[in-house]
């Protein structure tokens, strides 16, 4: 549905996206997640035609964003990172005008705006002034007017910034239920929205593709590292030396959250670990396994600890 | 065309749910309007001495003694006003981050543009309409002919439309409104007096320079004439600010 192919972004000297190939399928939601700076923004704006790309080609549905610009911007919706919202104008008007642009029909217009207040629960405050609403009603209409006209494809940046807990987590629910006929990348710099909302990621940073593919995917690839967490109600020092004697044992370190034990993966040596400290007398209290998860695959990337 | 009015639309309510097209009248109005009351009330005295003066009351002429002199001080309002109306159509959309809502839209920048203009167009047209209501007063009273007078409220609609024209482009170069403002106004006055240079050249450019600024081209139309040079001066000039807009508003895309 969307295929990334070599894009290349240069502001004069600086380069905001480097030879980035990315590809979403149909019907899935796909993050963009990296830090701020990294090229995120840049990437959703050359998708939805409001930049020409330096070099390298992105289409969407088979159209060209530059080719076809026409063509792409009827099929995608876009809520830009400060929703584009005219303060002055009630809710209904701006979706209206939205719909206006979008080419909607007029015969269809209404159901269209009604669709989207319905869709982004904006009923009770429909008939208000933009400027008169809080601000997560606020990003709800700009979810809303990305949806007024019935996108196969939404590109949401930063959906959730700035909202309070529970917005987070309204909004995001939300974007679930939007999935299934349409196509949807949001970007973040936020791992957790990755993790609850996405079936898929693209890694970028410094305008670089670090890594990308389905979560599933991406945590199998790195969880190469086996090991656990102690606890002891002894010395956690002599613990650790003790453990290190261990055959097998890579690792045993004294770390913020307990006694880090390591060893090479496939092995399991949590009998033999447990075993050890039991017998020798040091009080097992805890002891859980670790597993590299996608966190720190990404803060890994983001500090160019792994280049995939 | 449906897109250029969707544009329009949505600006002329902007407009007017805004103080902004309120002040400008009301400003462009009340000057008018005071200006209107002191030439007739200076041509009643005139007219009072003529009646002993046969020879000086043929010379009485209310067209030129105060429609003239009107449109002459109307021009100078619209230059005063008129910036005050095209700053926000380009600077606010781009600070608001709203640009971006017009720029994906399948709809292309020519039209935007033209939309925007439409509506600051018909604001003025709104504007110029309303002074009509004094001018009214003096065919019942008087009778001034009606022709020169037409072409007066053409020439100057004629000039509101390269002076707005001029805060379009002017607009779209900065997210501040008041240096759009500022711009506009500093562009306009100096294009207004530009042929006071034209004694200090000579030959070409002294022709150049005249055939630039506003001010010989105003003053034909105050004086009863429609002259066509004059007309395809004040279509190219807002043709030349439209023109730039666009190429303002692509040539950023691509930086």
């Amino acid at each position: 549905m969307i295929a990334v192919e070599n894009l290349v972004k240069r502001y004069g000297d600086l380069v905001a996206v480097n030879d980035l190939s990315f590809s979403v399928e149909e019907g899935r939601i796909w993050g963009l997640l990296g830090p701020n700076a990294a090229g995120k923004t840049t990437t959703m704006r050359i998708l939805t035609g409001f930049l020409p790309a330096s070099e390298g080609t992105a289409a969407v549905a088979g159209f060209d964003v530059f080719r076809d610009a026409d063509k792409v911007k009827q099929i995608i919706g876009y809520l830009p990172e400060v929703p584009p919202l005219y303060p002055d104008q009630t809710v209904t008007e701006y979706l209206g005008f939205v719909a206006d642009l979008k080419k909607v029909p007029s015969a269809k217009k209404k159901d269209a705006v009604a669709r989207a207040v319905k869709a982004t629960g904006l009923e009770s405050v429909k008939g208000r002034l933009i400027k008169n609403i809080s601000r997560g009603y606020r990003q709800r209409v700009g979810i809303a007017q990305a949806l007024v006209h019935d996108p196969k494809v939404l590109i949401l940046d930063e959906p959730t910034i700035g909202l309070d807990p529970a917005q987070i987590r309204e909004i995001r629910s939300m974007i679930q239920s939007l999935k299934g006929e349409r196509t949807i990348i949001l970007s973040t710099h936020i791992l957790a929205e990755v993790t609850q909302t996405c079936d898929g990621v693209v890694i970028v940073n410094e305008g670089r593709l670090k890594a990308s593919g389905s979560l599933s995917d991406l945590t199998a690839s790195v969880e190469h590292k086996d090991g656990v967490v102690l606890k002891v109600r002894g010395s956690a020092a002599d613990a650790a030396a003790a453990l290190r004697a261990l055959p097998g044992v890579d690792k045993a370190d004294l770390e913020a959250d307990g006694l880090r034990v390591e060893w090479a993966p496939g092995a399991d040596l949590r009998d033999d670990v447990a075993r050890l400290v039991v017998e020798k007398g040091f009080g097992l209290l805890e002891m859980r396994p670790i597993t590299m998860n996608i966190e720190d695959l990404y803060l890994k990337i983001v500090s160019g600890g792994v280049d995939q | 065309m449906k897109a250029v009015w969707i544009i329009a639309k949505k600006e002329l309510r902007a407009y007017f749910t805004s103080p902004i097209a309120y002040v400008v009248m009301t400003v462009f109005l009340v000057l008018t309007g005071f200006f209107f009351y002191s030439l007739v009330w200076w041509f009643n005295a005139q007219s009072m001495q003529a009646a002993q003066n046969p020879y000086y009351a043929q010379q009485m002429n209310i067209n030129l003694m105060v429609f003239g002199p009107l449109f002459n001080n109307m021009s100078i309002i619209l230059l005063l006003v008129l910036p005050l109306l095209t700053m926000r159509l380009l600077a606010e959309e781009k600070k608001a981050g709203t640009e971006e809502l017009l720029m994906t839209s399948p709809i292309s920048v020519w039209r935007i543009i033209m939309g925007k203009y439409l509506a600051s167009l018909l604001v003025v047209a709104a504007m110029l309409a309303l002074t009509a209501l004094p001018a009214v007063f003096t065919f019942l009273y008087g009778n001034p002919e009606l022709a020169p007078i037409l072409n007066g409220y053409l020439g100057l609609f004629l000039m509101a439309a390269a002076f707005l024209a001029v805060g379009l482009f002017f607009s779209s170069l900065t997210e501040n409104q008041i240096v759009a403002a500022v711009l506009t106004f500093g562009a306009l006055l100096l294009f207004w007096v530009l042929n006071w240079a034209s004694g200090s050249a000579s030959g070409f450019w002294s022709a150049v320079l005249n055939y630039v600024s506003f001010f010989p081209h105003f003053g034909n139309s105050t004086q009863g004439i429609l002259d066509t040079t004059d007309l395809v001066y004040y279509a190219s000039f807002a043709f030349f600010g439209l023109f730039l807009t666009h190429a303002v508003i692509q040539s950023r895309r691509w930086r």
